[in-house]
């Protein structure tokens, strides 16, 4: 089958080409070694017979080794060799999609150039001189409309004619002044054999690194024949812009073309709310609240707390009490979806252990299924909802242009923390995940950037962070009287503090470094596609399904294994019964399971048969001692560990018995967040609350051992991710960073809180510790700036 | 009157005559289509003044003013 390679400018509506040729066939991967999205799928005509493989090259300005995805979209082109390259033009935006044109025309092989957004342009009552263009050109144009799916099917039936026949690389310099210094240049590297003559040589004679270092032997003939003083870079930008604006823009025909300044578009009036002056970081911080109020508010726009709103009816008692509204208030979309998914889990929990009792399952069984799937699985699956709902609306602002925008508004104030303003977005989408906000620092321009705002992403509460964050807002409330919802937000914007405070730190120390520019087009704004959407969320779906499925099955297996195995290797029942005792009297073993029974049951008169002399009303001083976790596997371990979390209030010395407890749980969030809460529930039988109080951890204990959790390694996805992206070498140093971070942060919060005295020595410690990092930085910029000059 | 662009008010056309700088920032300039002859307007600041938001060629770009210096424009005396 052949391979059709899409190439074109960022926000050129490739992708929307890509999902119309290609449905529901695209496949997801990675290019080789790095995490560049690779989008691979099959193109099957219906009219025209046609069928191919479409890759997707990432979205590119040039081909010169600017960024990653340059790097990457020249490399496949040229060794992977694909039979033919469609360029994907955006027809409202001719002058600069073209110059990318210009430099794929000078490598060998076929071109069919695809007018896009045409639609668009019709309803500016402008067309396009396609025979004309064509003709300037010298490869196949065709008109289409991704978005409407017009045009499709012709522009693949030229793309597999043009295919067919080897097309010469050819450049526009070679109609200029400098033709002769070019065909001498492809001269050079035609004698050595070179696939591509004119377009390694003209960018040979553009002194571009990548191409001097893959071709040494030509660089130096090249260069000696380069005049001394000549800039062929700047001359060759100049001619190839030069070269469109003569030759082809004047192939739009109708009305005359207006200069962008003078008229208003939609896209400009948008623009002049969102990106005003005052009103744009306002404006912003007011869009994040009304995201996150409609992922996770119970109040919806706090129309009950502002407002009084309430409704009167409840659904008392039916399967809808509490799943659209409660007396706190509306829910908002996220809340909803995941009240429905409870609601399911629960009748399906509730389903397969009947199930399982009609059968006669085994207890051990019961047990293991319990905690793997209802306190694994379901537990996991229950913030899809949430997240997903997040997701969506980051892909909105995201694929409107917005994001681009708000990279523009907090660009200055980036600034100043060292880093551009395109690295607030990859932190921002570290509040949905990690992942995917580690792939999107390959926008970022230097190493030193990329590598602070992937430590930083860590610090963000992303969407598996909020499992635990919900699964302890009820203890939180419950066990120590604390405001859970204010944490909840505290932990938002406290993420985003610590964020900041870590990357100054970074940037006066380790990571100096010039700020980096900041070039980036901000594309007209556009509404997003649904159908584009849903593909992003399946995309999302299907990814989080399979960490489900992987991850969270096998440490949840793993964790319930050991947990119920001694070192060798016998099986124990944790919640088995081991002494029961009434006034201190011993009862018969024989008895153990009646009075358990009758104690729940409330059924005195049973408990009177059962015991002699009981008393109606002193059922409490019956005592039940259930088996525990000790002598199993991870029992051990996590008691061998526990003392290193002492300083951080959740170690043996604070929580004694119940330390490996907290210890495992932390120690296992390393493979998932989600699995943090999940190891609790599973050790504590599903009653965290009484764990909680039982283990008698302090307030400041407990807070320390939920945010360290939240700031330390994030999970292996995030490792895995950090090592694709980070330079070489910096995985090791970042994991360090990430562990000693949310161990002094876990430190500062329990010793802050338990015992507050302590602010008087951690505090100027702290303000002690930055401002000998600024004067550090200061120094060693002051004798770098003497060195220069 | 010739001006830096990072010079220029809100509303100022001008056309630019040459880039300044070096390396591969100066060739993203060339790329993005900052070139010698290119008609450039200024539309708009952000908050605090700084990145400027450019129309050339038929698009918005944005740059600080950092990178915006390096680029010298031929601009109307002002009335």
């Amino acid at each position: 089958m052949k391979t059709f390679a899409l190439a074109g400018n960022p926000n050129s509506g490739k992708t929307t080409l890509f999902n119309a040729l290609t449905g529901a066939t695209a496949y997801v991967g990675n290019w080789p070694g790095v995490t560049v999205e690779k989008r691979e799928g099959k193109y099957k005509g219906k009219h025209n017979g046609v069928e191919a493989k479409i890759v997707d090259l990432p979205g590119i300005y040039s081909l010169s080794p600017y960024t990653p995805e340059e790097i990457i979209s020249r490399n496949f082109i040229l060794d992977e060799k694909p039979d033919l390259v469609i360029n994907v033009v955006d027809a409202t935006n001719l002058e600069r999609n073209l110059y990318l044109t210009t430099q794929l025309l000078e490598i060998d092989v076929p071109v069919v150039v695809a007018l896009n957004m045409n639609d668009l342009l019709q309803k500016q009552g402008i067309s396009v001189d396609v025979p004309a263009l064509e003709k300037t050109l010298g490869v196949p144009v065709v008109l289409v409309s991704a978005l409407r799916t017009h045009g499709i099917d012709e522009l693949l039936a030229k793309a597999d004619k043009a295919s067919n026949v080897a097309r010469k690389g050819t450049s526009v310099l070679s109609n200029t002044a400098h033709a002769e210094l070019v065909g001498k240049a492809t001269k050079i590297m035609e004698e050595n054999g070179i696939a591509s003559p004119v377009f390694h040589a003209v960018k040979m004679l553009e002194c571009d690194e990548l191409e001097e270092k893959s071709h040494p032997e030509e660089a130096k003939k090249i260069h000696a024949i380069l005049p001394e003083d000549m800039e062929f870079d700047a001359i060759s930008a100049d001619e190839r812009y030069q070269y469109i604006s003569e030759k082809c823009s004047i192939h739009r025909k109708g009305e005359k073309i207006e200069r962008a300044k003078d008229k208003l578009t939609v896209s400009d009036k948008i623009d002049r709310v969102l990106t005003n002056r005052w009103a744009g970081i306002p404006i912003f911080l007011l869009i994040l609240l009304i995201v996150f109020g409609l992922t996770f508010s119970e109040d919806l726009l706090f129309l009950h707390r502002w407002f009084g709103v309430q409704f009167s009816i409840n659904f008392e008692g039916s399967y809808f009490e509490g799943l659209f509204w409660t007396d706190g208030g509306i829910n908002s979309p996220g809340v909803i979806l995941s009240n429905l998914w409870g609601g399911f889990s629960g009748w399906l929990a509730d389903l397969i252990n009947q199930g399982l009792a009609n059968v006669n399952t085994a207890p051990w069984a019961v047990g293991f299924i319990n905690s793997v799937v209802v306190d694994g699985v379901f537990a996991v699956i229950g913030f899809l909802p949430q997240i997903l709902v997040l997701y969506i609306f980051f892909s909105i602002l995201e694929d409107s242009g917005y994001m681009a925008r708000v990279a523009f508004i907090f660009d200055r104030i980036f600034r100043r923390l060292g880093l551009s303003g395109r690295a607030f977005i990859p932190m921002l989408m570290g509040y949905g995940c990690g992942v995917p906000a580690m792939v999107n620092t390959r926008t970022l321009n230097t190493d030193k950037e990329k590598t602070q705002t992937i430590r930083a992403i860590a610090f963000f509460p992303c969407g598996a962070k909020m499992t635990l964050l919900a699964a302890i807002a009820g203890v939180l409330a419950g066990n120590f009287h604390q405001n859970a919802t204010l944490f909840s937000y505290g932990v938002y914007v406290g993420g985003l503090v610590i964020a900041i405070l870590a990357v100054i730190l970074m940037h006066w120390t380790t990571q100096r470094e010039k700020v980096p520019p900041f070039i980036m087009e901000l594309p007209a704004y556009h509404l997003p596609q649904f159908r584009a959407l849903m593909i992003h969320i399946w995309d999302k779906v299907k990814h989080y399904l399979k960490k489900v499925s992987t991850i969270v099955i096998v440490s949840a297996i793993f964790i319930w294994a050991f947990t119920h195995l001694t070192w060798n290797w016998t099986y124990i029942e944790p919640e088995e019964v081991i002494n029961m005792t009434y006034n201190g009297v011993a009862l018969a073993p024989e008895l153990w399971a009646d009075v358990a029974d009758a104690v729940a049951n409330e059924n005195f008169a049973a408990l009177a048969e059962l015991i002699p002399g009981y008393v109606e009303g002193t059922e409490g001083d019956i005592l039940i001692t259930l088996r525990g976790y000790e002598g199993t596997v991870l029992h051990g371990i996590s008691s061998f560990v526990s003392p290193i979390f002492v300083p951080m209030g959740f170690g043996n010395v604070q929580t004694g018995q119940y330390a490996w407890a907290y210890t495992l749980s932390s120690v296992t969030g390393i493979v998932a967040k989600e699995v943090v809460p999940d190891t609790l529930i599973i050790v504590s039988s599903g009653d965290l609350a009484g764990f909680v109080t039982a283990s008698g951890i302090t307030v400041g204990g407990f807070y320390a051992f939920v945010m360290f959790n939240l700031m330390t390694i994030p999970c292996f996805a995030a490792i895995s991710t950090a090592k694709a992206e980070l330079p070489k070498g910096k995985l090791k140093w970042t994991l360090l960073f990430w562990i000693c971070a949310s161990y002094l942060i876990g430190v500062f919060v329990y010793l802050s809180i338990d015992f507050v005295w302590t602010l008087a020595i951690s505090l100027p410690i702290l303000v002690g510790i930055y401002v000998a990092a600024y004067f550090y930085n200061r120094n060693k910029t002051k004798k770098e700036e003497a060195l220069a000059a | 009157m010739q001006k830096e662009m990072s010079a220029f008010a809100i509303g100022e056309t001008g056309r630019i005559v040459k880039v300044l700088g070096e390396g591969k920032v100066r060739h993203r300039l060339f790329d993005m289509g900052l070139t010698p002859g290119a008609e450039v307007y200024l539309r708009k600041k952000a908050p605090m003044g700084d990145p400027l938001e450019f129309t050339l060629r038929g698009y918005e770009l944005s740059l600080r003013k950092d990178e915006a210096q390096f680029v010298i424009c031929e601009v109307e005396e002002a009335k």
